[in-house]
């Protein structure tokens, strides 16, 4: 209509774009900029919200690696009958150390076994009134740790098929708890932070809600001169990225430091149980994928927020 | 000569209320300017609302600029709201925002330059003789001085047709004055221009169209302002 297209002086689109977009961009960020307590609070709010979860997970992911790592202890005990002679037992010890998947294997006589009770128990005397030895002779099996959970399972199948050995126990029930248990925990943790992050949605979709409130009169007098909706959305769901952003930061730097706060002990504890385990941390990946959920949630709460109130302010 | 606005028989009501205009029918010639005077409550708000396309006709058309805006689909509204400027007696400025930014606000809308919308937003400001202001806030203005602000708003962009609804209501006599020879001077300089207006002693000096409104109708269509709207 006027003659800004015939005169040639509207620039491409493209360029005309990314003015226009990096204007506004900055335009909200000002904004935020004059309100730095407001804006700090509501990024405050949504980065704790956005630290408890991934928190919770890296914990989660640091319990199973500290457990596996314990599983290096792990042993299996092949109860010998009383018919195996001390000296096959030995040579089934021999064989089993050759067997693949098996890191070591020791053999423990019966009278071994009777000293390390005695010594160990402080029942010796009660022992001196038995007649015979009851305990038997013991192969431990230390398993190599690159084993599946189910190849242990099959490799404990085939002691217990031997025919010298009676019972072939493998101490790890409390590991399968704990695995048990963590299953249970990670789901867990997936349900809250998808509540959670409704709840960053909702947050911001609410500071948006209340910033569309303020702007009634000025939503109005744009619609009023021929405004778009989209030119009075962009505005809106800029300021819910730069909510996103800032929050998605503010729980990685939580999370960061209290890793930090965290590693001097962790590292303590583990080499009190002599585990060369340290804390996992966040990778870059994860490091990146904070402020990223952090954007996405800003953009779907103000989203949210933009089309459901932006309509009730049409000029009358 | 192709018409900017006509209105055929048109009515229009506030949901079940009773017709606030009844049966209108006018035509505003390109480049004519003109005056809707009326009793209070007589429907001139409402006419000119019809115009912006701020309310829709109950019955009839109204084609503004060979648009049919009866048949206009919403989303292409915001599209026709540019096409015209439109004053309010409110003056609907936004406070926080300086005159050059208010009068830049439609020129950012359709996405001109940086560099073209300086340029243009001061000559829309030296044409309602508010040069030196750019930098002020609208409260800072006088009463007058901001009524100019929306008028550059509303002309920034050249549009063909500006309307306004009572400009000068808020103004007193000598600041009403000097806004009606501003939009005088766009007259002159080929905008059609359509004035709401209780103002009917101003306006009789000026040499243009009045249209009279009584009670949703058109009572009278004087050519000119010289004629005694009285009888
Ligand atoms: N939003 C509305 N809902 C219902 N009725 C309305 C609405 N707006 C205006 N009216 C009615 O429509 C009629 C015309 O109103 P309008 O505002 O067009 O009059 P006007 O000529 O502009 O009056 P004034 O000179 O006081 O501004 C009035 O009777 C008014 O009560
Ligand atoms: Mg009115």
């Amino acid at each position: 209509m006027n003659g800004a297209e015939r005169d040639g002086v509207r620039p491409p689109w493209l360029s005309r774009w990314t003015e226009h977009h990096a204007r506004v961009m900055f335009t909200t960020l000002g904004r935020l900029w004059r309100e730095p307590l407001s804006t700090l609070f509501t990024a405050a709010v949504i980065g704790i919200t956005l630290a408890l979860p991934a928190g919770l997970h890296v914990l989660v992911q640091n319990v199973r690696a500290i457990s596996y790592s314990w599983e290096e202890s792990l042993q299996a005990s092949l109860f010998l009958k009383d018919s195996t002679s001390p000296e096959q037992g030995r040579a089934l010890t021999q064989t089993l150390q050759r067997r693949p998947g098996v890191a070591r294997a020791g053999y423990i006589s019966r009278e071994q076994s009777l000293a390390e009770f005695r010594e160990l128990s402080g029942f010796g005397q009660a022992l001196d009134l038995l007649q015979d030895n009851p305990l038997p002779a013991v192969i431990v099996i230390t398993p190599r740790r690159e084993l599946t959970r189910e190849q242990l399972q099959q490799l404990m199948n085939e002691f217990s098929a031997l025919p010298e050995v009676e019972i072939a126990k493998l101490d790890q029930k409390w590991l399968e708890r704990l695995y048990a248990i963590l299953a249970i925990v990670e789901r867990v943790v997936y349900v809250i932070a998808a509540l959670l992050a409704l709840a960053v949605m909702v947050t911001v979709g609410n500071t948006i809600r209340l910033d569309i409130e303020n702007r009634r009169e000025e939503i109005m007098v744009m619609k009023l001169i021929g405004a778009p909706n989209s030119f009075i959305r962009r505005p809106f769901l800029y300021t819910g990225v730069w909510y996103g952003l800032l929050g998605g930061l503010i729980a990685w730097l939580l999370l960061y430091g209290a890793l930090q706060a965290l590693t001097g002990p962790a590292l303590r504890l583990a080499s009190l149980y002599e585990s060369t385990h340290s804390l996992t941390g966040l990778s870059p990946a994860s490091s990146l994928l904070m402020p990223g959920v952090g954007i996405l949630l800003g953009i779907l709460g103000s989203a949210w927020a933009v089309g459901r109130h932006l309509v009730k302010h049409e000029p009358s | 000569m192709t018409d900017i606005v006509h209105f055929h028989r048109l009515s229009y009501r506030y949901g079940d209320s009773p017709d606030v205009l009844t049966d209108v029918s006018f035509r505003l010639g390109q480049g004519e300017m003109a005056f809707i005077t009326g009793h209070s409550g007589a429907g001139k708000s409402t006419l000119l609302r019809l115009v912006a396309l701020l309310s829709r006709p109950t019955r009839g058309q109204v084609v503004v600029n060979g648009i049919n805006l009866s048949t206009l689909p919403r989303r292409r509204v915001p599209e026709f709201r540019q096409q015209i400027g439109i004053v309010f007696q409110s003056f609907n400025l936004l406070n926080d925002r300086t005159v050059h930014d208010n009068v830049a606000l439609p020129l950012v809308i359709r996405g001109y330059r940086h560099q073209d919308i300086g340029r243009r937003v001061r000559a829309a400001l030296d044409s309602v003789g508010l040069l030196g202001k750019e930098k002020m806030l609208p409260l800072m203005l006088s009463g007058g001085e901001q009524q100019r602000v929306g008028i550059a708003r509303a002309i920034v962009t050249k549009p063909a047709l500006l309307i306004a609804d009572e400009p000068t209501g808020n103004l007193d006599p000598q600041m009403a004055r000097d806004v009606m020879q501003v939009f005088e001077r766009f007259h002159q300089a080929g905008v059609s221009v359509l004035v709401a207006t209780h103002a009917i002693d101003l306006i009789r000096r000026m040499p243009h169209r009045i249209l009279h409104l009584d009670h949703g109708r058109i009572s009278q269509d004087s050519p000119s302002g010289f004629q005694d709207t009285a009888g």
